[in-house]
């Protein structure tokens, strides 16, 4: 079997970009801040000089790819992932060394901030999973995201308890989420189609009852409490790892937990493999006894339940309140970061942090003035996707029988 | 364990797919239920597995009548299915096959997946199937795969057995261990329902046969009755099961297939330096277990395969690289293996059918309007020489039995002026009646002078209407042989063991 060209191909391609980019450096020297007040033990600012680092950065992107383009013309062999991503961090280490050149990169304000935005992306990533794994296409994360925002604004600001918000939210969610079980399950509808028309009818609701209910009465129902940030006693205070993994809010260390339980679901117990059969061959779960319908409705609205718990970061953890489409396509950057992790939990999050780092760092960038247009930045995570799904990280192959309806015949 | 089924009858509507159905099937016995291709033995079988519920009748297990509202129902009855299609999850191991439905777990619904390979140890183990709980199943090849269906329908400790066209994937060697694996199954007690069509495999197996037709039982017979005795039983008529044809009358090799190879959208080598000649005048039997390349090669002819390398030549004119028309128009008529799929527009009428590959040139356009009458002229004149069963040419396709159906395709295809006649499986799931009627025109092609190349699965069929057979395996001709060379030779060569 011959392999694959896509690989070394695109490696060579990306170090010609990265290549054109080692004259732009400008600036002598590269500060990485990594202490925060908070740490065991004071660590110094790492100063590195920009050039240097640029070219040995540019010397491990160069041997990736001929090591890629070694073992697919000669040894007619796989490029090992740990290549690819050697070669990825390379890439990320040039570009931010050419972006921050001269200036302070505080890399654990960065990388907290970017575990933040990653949040909704990584729950809508596992309702995709749930869903897509038991064969339900789940075009609507964005509605589930959406619908979890607005409910928890409106319900935690009436009640003026975050816990009671987000259970409002995982319930608004599951809600959405039953709307598409049912017209994909029981009435057959494309599901892609569903999908699109749910996000269309959840964008029109929520905006329209943001302008008629909550406008009028803002201290009301628009000013919920927000997430207060909680930090683990010693682990919050190991450098790096510490502010960035343990000084976050409630629903940061939520999502850690859904990401282990819905990994561990689907593939260390019996649900998750029978949820999976269904996903993949509903008719051979149907001949041993197992309820595919039934699997169908509870895998797609646990799903929409996270979803929706995802939603209300966006009005209590990030904005403080509701405001019109304010998810702004993270349902479907999530869709990305799911088939970008193959449909499984743990890679698909890892996607998702790739894609929070991408969208921080614009932020982090209009701060210190950089040579890029962020707008630019904002097109890196669709970039991603459309690398991914076209091939270069292996195989992307999803679920069997997504996208089809099951009929008893 | 004694299972009856007592005037079992399921409707489809209109249609009764099973009439008044009886069968008893007891413990340390095989008995074949044979019927032809939509007598209604599957029917009856998911009727008895739980998938469908019956209409009319009971379901007698030791003496207590039985309702099974679900195949999990009649799993933990004890009833146990070895599907034709298997119900094998192609992504999960042996192991999470083997146990999907009745999980062996630990605390919180973790799944003992040390247990799980166990089982599927022991019951490998006793039969010497040899099988790695921790193999993915789309990796085995289908006999092994077939394995796997039988652990998982004894691991749930399944006192009936039933076995659904158990053999249609099988080379001759698999179904001989596969007959071998049903007597073992016999002497432990296990009472064994074996569907077949396939005679020999009923008369070299079963203890008790029970034959249906039209979804009736028509009648008991005896392993030890003619296969001719069989046939008509199952058919209602006296049937010929050889096919006639007189020695052909072989011209020059006018088709030439040359070092052809070509690659699956996956990459993988789907056919490997394939050469062969066909001469005017003769039928070429193309053999093998289905997967090997057949359907790769029959599309390469036609130019619908990708990444194809070689040469196809038809009366000295190269094929490959032309489009799908070019080749037609070349002379090639092509029947495909799946004609509801590939052969015909399911909800097209009959007359619309017959044009398809003609629909913009005389007679049937002139310009760009067709010429309607001059089409149902042509159909009604083929719903008559063809003798199509249809209430009229504006039955939709959909509408006609299988054997209707593979009329239709062949009308449209020997109509026109064949230089080369390509077809695969022509006879795949039509009745005995039909099957006869396609070969006499396979034949008659033939006679005309053309040369023919036919694809078939089934080895009776190859060597039946073949004057030369290749067999191939893994996308290679491995042999090509005469029609006479024995059975046991041929199946070695399917198994790509070559002579």
């Amino acid at each position: 079997m011959k392999q694959s060209k896509k690989t070394p191909i695109a490696l060579m391609l990306l170090l010609a970009v990265a290549s054109l980019i080692i004259p732009n450096v400008q600036g002598q020297q590269l500060e990485v801040r990594v202490a925060t007040g908070t740490d065991l033990f004071p660590i110094p600012n790492i100063i590195l000089p920009s050039q240097g680092f640029v070219a040995v950065m540019l010397i491990l992107m160069l041997a990736m790819t001929a090591l890629s383009v070694y073992l697919t013309f000669v040894r007619n062999r796989k490029t090992p992932l740990i290549a690819v991503i050697a070669f990825g961090f390379g890439l990320v280490m040039t570009v931010l060394t050419w972006l921050f050149s001269g200036a302070t990169m505080g890399i654990t304000t960065l990388l907290a901030g970017s575990l933040a935005l990653a949040v909704p992306l990584i729950f809508g990533s596992l309702s995709g999973a749930l869903s897509e794994r038991v064969g339900i296409i789940n075009i609507a994360i964005e509605g589930q995201l959406l619908a979890g925002a607005f409910t928890s604004a409106l319900v935690a600001s009436v009640t003026d308890s975050v816990l009671i918000g987000i259970f409002a939210a995982m319930i608004a969610g599951s809600l959405v989420a039953a709307i598409l079980a049912v017209f994909s399950i029981k009435y057959l509808v494309d599901q892609i189609i569903t999908g699109v028309v749910i996000n269309v009818l959840i964008i029109g609701l929520t905006s329209f009852l943001f302008s008629t209910l909550l406008a009028d009465n803002i201290s009301i129902l628009n000013q919920p409490p927000r997430f207060e940030r909680i930090s683990i006693p010693l682990l919050s205070q190991i450098p790096i790892a510490g502010p960035v993994l343990f000084n976050q809010t409630l629903i940061v260390y939520l999502m850690y937990l859904a990401v282990a339980g819905v990994f561990l679901a689907l593939f260390k117990t019996r649900w998750g493999l029978r949820l999976r059969s269904v996903g993949e061959y509903p008719k051979a779960s149907d001949t041993v006894g197992i309820n595919v319908f039934r699997t169908r409705y509870m895998s797609v609205m646990i799903g929409g339940a996270l979803a929706g718990l995802g939603g209300s970061f966006f009005t209590l953890g990030q904005v403080g309140a509701f405001g019109k489409e304010m998810t702004n396509g993270a349902g479907y950057i999530a869709l990305a970061a799911l088939i970008f992790g193959r449909w499984n939990p743990i890679y698909a999050a890892m996607a998702a942090l790739l894609f929070g780092f991408a969208l921080n760092l614009q932020y982090a960038l209009q701060i210190v003035g950089s040579p890029l247009p962020s707008e630019f930045l904002l097109m890196l995570p669709y970039v991603l996707t459309v690398v991914a799904v076209a091939g270069l990280v292996g195989k992307v192959r999803g679920p069997a029988a997504a996208g089809k309806p099951y009929v008893k015949s | 364990m004694r299972l009856e089924l007592k005037g079992i009858t399921k409707k489809f509507g209109d249609f009764t797919a099973n009439d008044q159905i009886d069968l008893v099937a007891e413990s340390g016995e095989i008995h074949c239920l044979l019927g032809e291709n939509g007598a209604g033995k599957s029917t009856l079988m998911n009727v008895l597995y739980g998938l469908y519920q019956a209409d009319g009748g009971e379901i007698v297990l030791d003496g207590k009548p039985t309702v099974f509202a679900g195949p999990g129902e009649a799993m933990k009855a004890g009833i146990g299915m070895v599907h034709q299609h298997f119900m094998l999850i192609p992504v999960f191991t042996v192991a999470e096959n083997v146990i999907l439905g009745h999980e062996p777990t630990k605390a919180l619904g973790f799944l003992d997946v040390d247990k799980a390979r166990e089982l599927v140890r022991e019951i490998s183990e006793r039969f010497g199937f040899d099988i790695d709980p921790d193999a993915v199943v789309g990796d085995l090849p289908v006999g092994v795969q077939q394995r796997v269906e039988i652990i998982k329908a004894l691991i749930s400790d399944a006192q009936v057995l039933i076995f659904d066209e158990p053999t249609a994937v099988l080379t001759p060697q698999e179904t001989d261990e596969l007959m071998q694996i049903m007597r073992q199954l016999k002497d432990e007690g296990k009472a064994i329902v074996f569907i077949t069509h396939k005679l020999r495999e009923v008369k070299e197996v079963a203890d008790k046969i029970t034959v249906i037709r039209l979804g009736k039982v028509v009648g008991q017979a005896k392993p030890s009755d003619s296969s001719e005795q069989l046939a008509s039983m199952m058919v209602g008529r006296e049937v010929d099961l050889s096919v006639d044809k007189q020695p052909a009358q072989l011209g020059e090799a006018s088709f030439q297939v040359k070092n052809l190879t070509a690659f699956s959208a996956q990459g993988s080598k789907v056919l490997d330096d394939v050469s062969f000649e066909v001469q005017r005048g003769e039928i070429f039997v193309i053999a093998g277990v289905q997967g090997n390349g057949q359907t790769e090669l029959a599309e390469s002819i036609l130019g619908i395969q990708d990444k194809v390398s070689g040469s196809i030549k038809l009366e000295g004119k190269e094929l490959l690289g032309r489009s799908v028309k070019n080749v037609l128009d070349s002379g090639v008529g092509f029947v495909p293996e799946d004609r509801t799929e590939d052969g015909l527009v399911a909800d097209f009428t009959i007359a619309e059918n017959l044009m398809l590959d003609r629909s913009d040139r005389p007679p049937f356009a002139k310009g760009i309007q067709l010429q309607l009458k001059k089409l149902h002229e042509f159909a009604e004149e083929k719903l008559k020489s063809y003798d199509i069963r249809a209430q009229s040419i504006f039955s939709k396709a959909r509408q006609l039995s299988g054997g209707n159906q593979q009329k239709v395709v062949l009308a449209r295809e020997l109509s026109r002026d064949l230089k080369l006649l390509v077809a695969s499986q022509p006879t795949r799931g039509l009745d005995v009646g039909s099957i006869e009627f396609v070969h006499e025109q396979i034949v008659a092609a033939r006679d005309s002078g053309i040369p023919v190349v036919i694809i078939a699965t089934e080895l009776d069929e190859a060597t039946q209407l073949g004057d030369r057979v290749a067999v191939m395996y893994k996308g290679k001709i491995v042999g090509i042989v005469s029609p006479e060379t024995p059975r046991e030779e041929l199946g070695k060569l399917m198994a790509g063991i070559s002579a």
